[in-house]
């Protein structure tokens, strides 16, 4: 069954990963610039975080190396972990400031 | 979609659109082992951490306040620059010739897991650590204001 089944990169170049994952980095850019909510923020550095995990994952399949996946496995470990922890702290902020808005959050004192 | 829509929850659901889609891109490429765990972690773990923070904060309605217009018009400008820099880059780029001959089987869970826990044993580890401290931090951050206010 394995013999069946055609490589991906016959029908679609990896030109077009690579295009297709500078632009979700660009609009990750795009979201952390441009928004003040904290949270969204948040959810545009997972989305460049992903942009980066689609190419590695792209490369590996090219290059037929499991050491690319075990990266992106890596990868999401720690957008887990950081997720996990910058979610906390926005948590502690909000109780203290009540705001999540980047631009209220300019002093390191109260 | 998600950088646009006004309602925090809408942007998250957009996103969850957008890991699935993801999700099917590693499909297509035969990582199928990193596809469920991509689903598994962010459509399941990471959108429902951001949905009860969501809610916790009341901010489910659209009370924040944007930015000016100034600011936002030279977000998009360096958003696109950057684009256009990329772009332009990689259109310059040499064409990657298709890849000979394809091994299918390198995304499958027996051969990820002989990779990881051989040759990639001891970052495997350390992320468990990481993981640990990551779990104590979070619990200690949300903990210790609790103690406080009481």
């Amino acid at each position: 069954m394995m013999n069946v089944m055609l490589s991906i990169f016959s029908v679609v170049p990896i030109q077009y990963y690579i295009f297709i994952s500078a632009v979700l980095f660009c609009i990750g850019v795009l979201g952390v610039l441009f928004r003040r909510n904290a949270i969204i923020i948040f959810m545009s550095v997972e989305l460049m975080l992903n942009s980066v995990n689609l190419l590695l994952v792209a490369f590996s399949a090219y290059h037929n190396d499991a050491s690319g996946q075990v990266f992106v496995f890596f990868v999401m470990a720690v957008a887990a972990a950081e997720v996990a922890v910058g979610l906390s702290i926005l948590v502690t902020i909000y109780r203290n400031v009540h705001s999540v808005d980047i631009d209220e959050l300019k002093s390191l004192k109260h | 979609m998600t950088v646009l829509s006004k309602n925090p929850v809408h942007s998250v659901i957009y996103l969850i659109g957008c890991f699935f889609a993801i999700a099917g891109h590693y499909l297509l490429l035969n990582a199928e082992f990193l596809a469920v765990v991509h689903i598994i972690v962010y459509a399941g773990a990471i959108m429902v951490l951001f949905l009860s923070t969501l809610m916790l904060m009341n901010l489910n309605d659209e009370t924040e306040q944007h930015k000016p217009a100034l600011a936002k018009i030279g977000a998009v400008i360096a958003a696109g620059l950057l684009m256009l820099v990329l772009v332009a880059v990689l259109k310059k780029a040499d064409a990657l010739p298709a890849p000979v001959n394809q091994d299918l089987s390198i995304g499958t869970i027996k051969n990820l897991g002989k990779v990881l826990l051989d040759e990639y044993l001891f970052p495997f580890e350390f992320s468990s650590v990481l993981f640990l401290s990551a779990m104590i931090g979070a619990v200690l951050l949300t903990k210790k204001e609790k103690s406080q206010t009481a």
